[in-house]
């Protein structure tokens, strides 16, 4: 008798997610234009209305796709906090030298509090997308059936 | 970056890599020089220190750009004629140091490069130099969203994935796709750097 379908692992790369890199890459996106918007007044204070939008929007998505992440079951959770939190590390480090130079350029009151949002949004994105990558394509622990397709609701 | 696609890309196909060589997906012994180059460029921001800006975003630049370039258009087409075994070496050496310098290069120039734009005034509405860093802001944001959002993931999941007993060619090639797809415009965006910096510094 040969195994039936059902108790055949499947691969790694057929299995289907929800759109966790797309809207956490999206979200790093509206981050990025947020920040050059900011950037390109300096050394003046830029209107903060647009900018403010693109960071809530951004918080939005990554919310969004950290929602959709926490359903996800069977995952490999194991070896995406393991990749997270190093990639978290790497990535406070990289988002504190930045905030840093704006505080150094005596960037002060909303226009720092909203620099500082979306570095968080950007050290908390970067990190996301990296562990998520490779967790989608590690094997749950202790799973040996088959993986069912996430990219839409049961 | 175009290098990290191109060798990546060459580096593994479809078929089963074999006879590889253990993967450590973070050199550790390159933590130490990173720590230094951080620690030096926050020096230099926080003494507002002109030679060291400079030379972080200088030596910094210069060598994003020129490996980017160097590696995607010399090294990755020399890495897809080779045999798999030597691409799978190749990849499983190079691809870590990747990992580690591609990020402090970017770090070290994009930080002491808005620092000395300060600095010299070349931020001001008044300077002449002003549209120009503004158009270079938007071609660092095309290539940030690129290396962090989908080509920097796609490296660690490959460096993780050639970890395993049994690597899947499969998963290899869907995530070296995206350095493919992506490599045309990162190398645009590469010579555009180049023409708008030595506009800048001859303004």
């Amino acid at each position: 008798m040969s195994a039936g379908p059902a108790t055949v692992p499947a691969p790694a790369i057929s299995r289907r997610f929800p759109p966790v890199a797309e809207l956490t890459t999206v979200s790093l996106a509206l981050v990025v234009v947020g920040g050059i918007l900011m950037a390109s007044y300096a050394p003046r204070r830029p209107p903060l209305g647009v900018p403010a939008v693109l960071a809530v929007a951004g918080a939005v998505l990554l919310f969004a796709s950290g929602y959709l992440l926490a359903r996800v079951r069977p995952f490999a959770w194991d070896r995406f906090f393991l990749v997270f939190r190093w990639a978290l590390l790497a990535y406070v480090i990289s988002a504190g030298m930045i905030g840093f130079a704006f505080v150094k350029d005596h960037v002060r009151g909303a226009l720092l509090a909203l620099v500082l949002v979306m570095l968080v949004i950007y050290a908390l994105d970067v990190p996301l997308v990296i562990a998520f990558t490779v967790a989608r394509y590690a094997s749950p622990a202790g799973h040996a059936g088959s993986l069912p397709d996430l990219s839409r609701p049961a | 970056m175009t290098d990290v696609g191109n060798v990546q890309a060459a580096g593994v196909g479809t078929a089963q890599v074999t006879a590889r060589p253990t993967v450590q997906v973070v050199p550790l012994k390159g933590l130490p020089v990173v720590a230094a180059v951080v620690v030096f460029v926050i020096a230099a921001i926080a003494g507002n220190w002109l030679w060291a800006l400079t030379f972080c975003h200088v030596v910094g630049g210069a060598l994003w750009t020129a490996i980017d370039l160097f590696v995607g258009l010399i090294v990755g087409p020399i890495l897809a004629r080779l045999p798999l075994p030597a691409r799978a070496e190749f990849t499983a050496r190079f691809m870590p140091k990747m990992v580690l310098l591609m990020p402090t290069l970017v770090l070290m120039t994009l930080a002491a490069g808005f620092q000395l734009a300060l600095k010299l005034g070349n931020l001001s509405p008044a300077s002449p130099n002003h549209s120009w860093l503004v158009v270079s802001y938007c071609v660092v944001g095309v290539m940030a969203v690129i290396a962090l959002g989908v080509l920097e993931p796609a490296n660690i999941a490959v460096l993780f994935e050639m970890r395993k007993p049994e690597p899947d060619g499969a998963v290899i090639a869907t995530l070296m796709r995206r350095f493919i797809l992506t490599a045309g415009v990162t190398g645009v965006m590469q010579v555009a750097t180049l023409i708008i910096m030595t506009r800048v510094a001859t303004q």
